[in-house]
């Protein structure tokens, strides 16, 4: 028998209080490595607010964080992203007025030269490095719409927002995560659009072999095609986790949901 | 990419807008009369409608943007051009020196403000440590002036490095409020400063290249004397030229992109790894730098400076400038600064109300065309790049 590998993120005890309001609750919650986690609950069960938390947006109030074997509680937003985690907004966080080059090479921070003397002075290492993110960023957004790798120096801006999604997951995918946090793809979207992206997600994933992914979804319909496993929280906890087929028969999460007493 | 033959303006057209602004200039300073002047103004903003009217800006305007390199030699040949008309006015070929330098001082404006959305409402007083730091070095050291330029960008930089703290500290509004406070600070500390002369100001030795005196006319022959003021000038552009360079390089960098994300939202940005305090530290510092090295010239050429050229209202005018020219755009600023420079100086009526006027171009600016009168186009790393 192989043993499961280890899980890949891990919150143990982990609570955050916005002065009187409990928004997570010694939450325990373990991601396992190469799993599309389906995050759900209703509205204000603490799902953004767990994602803020181990993005290091918010210091937790409590509890800890442990991200492939070592300990990220604390952690800047800067060093998360270095150590291998990148996320989506729930409303979209691209900066409109920049190309759509300019917000992907966003994501690329860590992988690109920052030095003051390699921009300004040597432009032709410079250039070679600009050229060699240019193709990878072209090559990663085809696998989502080969047209839009076409319009790589337009504004954001000008884009609908199923594009808008697309460029954003892209920007968090082009520096070579382990862990994608998804907060709401299909927030603002039609049906068609949300499937067309789901499209998009199955194909990412079956591309980037290693790549975990959580995702945060109110459409059930999404979560039951493209997860393996959820979680669901309520009043920052979790109660209940498993299959989508497991979670949608269990008693706790249909009381949740529709009330039933 | 689909057509590898240039679209928009040809070369020739590209020249003949470069003549037409030079003569209309041209014609601006040399026109004394208030009717012939208003004449001009209406009849410029009527062709400049026009052209738009009619797509002959768009086409010239992407002809000049293909085209970067003719751009810059004929924006050279045009203030050439207009030195040599004016070889002997003093007074109009001060107002062109003036304008250079404000340029170069808002180009520092421009990468805090426009390009990382640092507001800097002091740029006035880092322009007066330039000209402060120019009259101290001097008249009391020997210190080559070329240094003493450098050496007031950097006095302005470090004196910046003070507002560090409370600018990386609060945001938006409250960082420009930071700045005012530090703009009133300035100029009162100048007033009460014996040292640095008090309210009677300082006198500035004229720049020395070398030997070469910028405050002696320059004789050609036997009969032909040029102002001064063209020495001035010839420094000015040059180190304009540089200033221009570094920003344009700045801006079509990784750097230039990070000061972008920043500005438009510093929290998706740092959830990308950007470290925001390195970056605006980076900016200011930048910023104050080019400003300060404006500033050093401007005392020399001057020859005299007191506390009242470094008010909260100079500051103001600055920023005016970046606003108007269009947030971000190095060309914006040209445009810009000549208005806000060359207006009020030649239409007497309105030199008292000159605040006044600024404010009115302001929140007309603001409310109807708030990119600016030249909106900055989208980042190309590498203008006239195409992917394979």
């Amino acid at each position: 028998m192989n043993r499961p590998p280890p899980p890949l993120l891990v919150a143990s005890d982990l609570s955050k209080l916005f002065g009187g309001v409990v928004a997570l609750d010694t939450l325990n919650l373990e991601v396992r490595a190469n799993d599309i986690l389906g995050l759900i609950g209703p509205n204000g069960s603490g799902k953004t607010t767990f994602f803020n938390v181990v993005t290091g947006i918010y210091p937790a109030t409590s509890g800890r964080v442990t991200f492939d074997g070592a300990e990220i509680t604390g952690f800047s937003t800067q060093a998360v992203y270095r150590s291998g985690i990148s996320r989506t907004f729930q409303r979209s966080r691209l900066s409109l007025p920049l190309s759509v080059f300019d917000n992907i090479m966003v994501g690329n921070h860590k992988r690109l030269n920052q030095g003051l003397w390699f921009n300004l002075v040597r432009r032709g290492a410079f250039r070679e490095e600009f050229e060699a993110n240019f193709e990878e960023a072209r090559t990663l957004i085809r696998v989502f719409d080969a047209p839009l790798a076409e319009r790589m120096f337009e504004a954001v801006a000008g884009f609908p927002m199923i594009d808008r999604r697309r460029i954003e997951i892209c920007r968090a995918l082009i520096s070579h995560p382990k862990l994608l946090l998804l907060d709401e793809p299909s927030a603002g979207m039609t049906h068609d659009e949300t499937s067309a992206l789901m499209d998009d997600i199955l194909e990412v994933k079956a591309r980037f072999k290693d790549l975990t992914i959580v995702i945060v979804e109110h459409e059930m319909g999404v979560i039951e095609r493209i997860t393996n496993r959820c979680v669901v929280l309520n009043f920052g906890q979790k109660i209940c986790e498993g299959t989508y087929q497991e979670v949608s028969r269990d008693r706790q999460v249909q009381e949740a949901y529709l009330g039933i007493e | 990419m689909n057509d590898p033959r240039p679209r928009g303006g040809g070369l020739i057209a590209c020249i003949v807008a470069t003549i037409a602004v030079t003569a209309y200039v041209i014609a601006l300073l040399v026109v004394e009369s208030q009717i012939g002047i208003l004449i001009l103004l209406a009849g410029g903003v009527a062709a400049v409608l026009a052209a738009a009217r009619f797509g002959v800006l768009a086409r010239v305007g992407e002809g000049l943007a293909r085209r970067e390199n003719t751009l810059h030699l004929l924006a050279v040949v045009g203030v050439v051009v207009a030195t040599a008309f004016f070889h002997e006015d003093h007074f109009i070929l001060l107002m062109m020196a003036t304008v250079i330098l404000y340029v170069l001082a808002t180009l520092g404006l421009n990468v805090q403000f426009g390009f990382t959305g640092v507001l800097n409402f002091a740029g006035a007083s880092f322009f007066g440590v330039g000209c402060y730091t120019a009259a101290v070095l001097s008249m009391h050291t020997a210190v080559p002036h070329i240094l003493v330029l450098l050496i007031g960008g950097l006095m302005a930089a470090l004196i910046g490095s003070i507002l560090l703290l409370p600018v990386l500290r609060t945001r938006g509004h409250y960082a420009a409020v930071v700045t005012i406070a530090f703009a009133l600070l300035f100029k009162t500390f100048l007033e009460v400063n014996d040292v640095l002369g008090g309210p009677q100001g300082l006198r500035v030795a004229g720049m020395n290249l070398f030997g070469w005196e910028f405050n002696d006319n320059i004789q050609i022959g036997e009969n032909l004397e040029l102002s001064f003021y063209v020495n001035y000038i010839v420094l000015g552009l040059i180190l304009l030229g540089l200033a221009f360079a570094f920003v344009r390089r700045l801006e079509r960098s990784w750097i230039g992109l990070n000061l972008d994300a920043i500005r438009l939202d510093d929290t998706a940005a740092a959830c990308f790894g950007l470290n925001i305090a390195r970056w605006k530290i980076t900016a200011f510092t930048i910023g104050n730098f080019l400003t300060g090295v404006a500033g050093g010239l401007y005392a020399m050429m001057l020859g005299f400076i007191a506390p009242t050229n470094f008010t909260f209202g100079d500051s103001l005018i600055l920023v005016s400038i970046v606003l108007l020219g269009g947030i971000g755009n190095v060309w914006g600023l040209v445009v810009a600064t000549t208005i806000v420079i060359i207006l009020p100086e030649k239409l007497q009526a309105i030199q008292e109300y000159r605040f006044l006027l600024y404010g009115a171009m302001v929140i007309l600016m603001l409310l109807f065309r708030p990119e600016g009168l030249l909106p900055r186009p989208l980042r190309r790393y590498f203008p006239g790049w195409q992917p394979r």
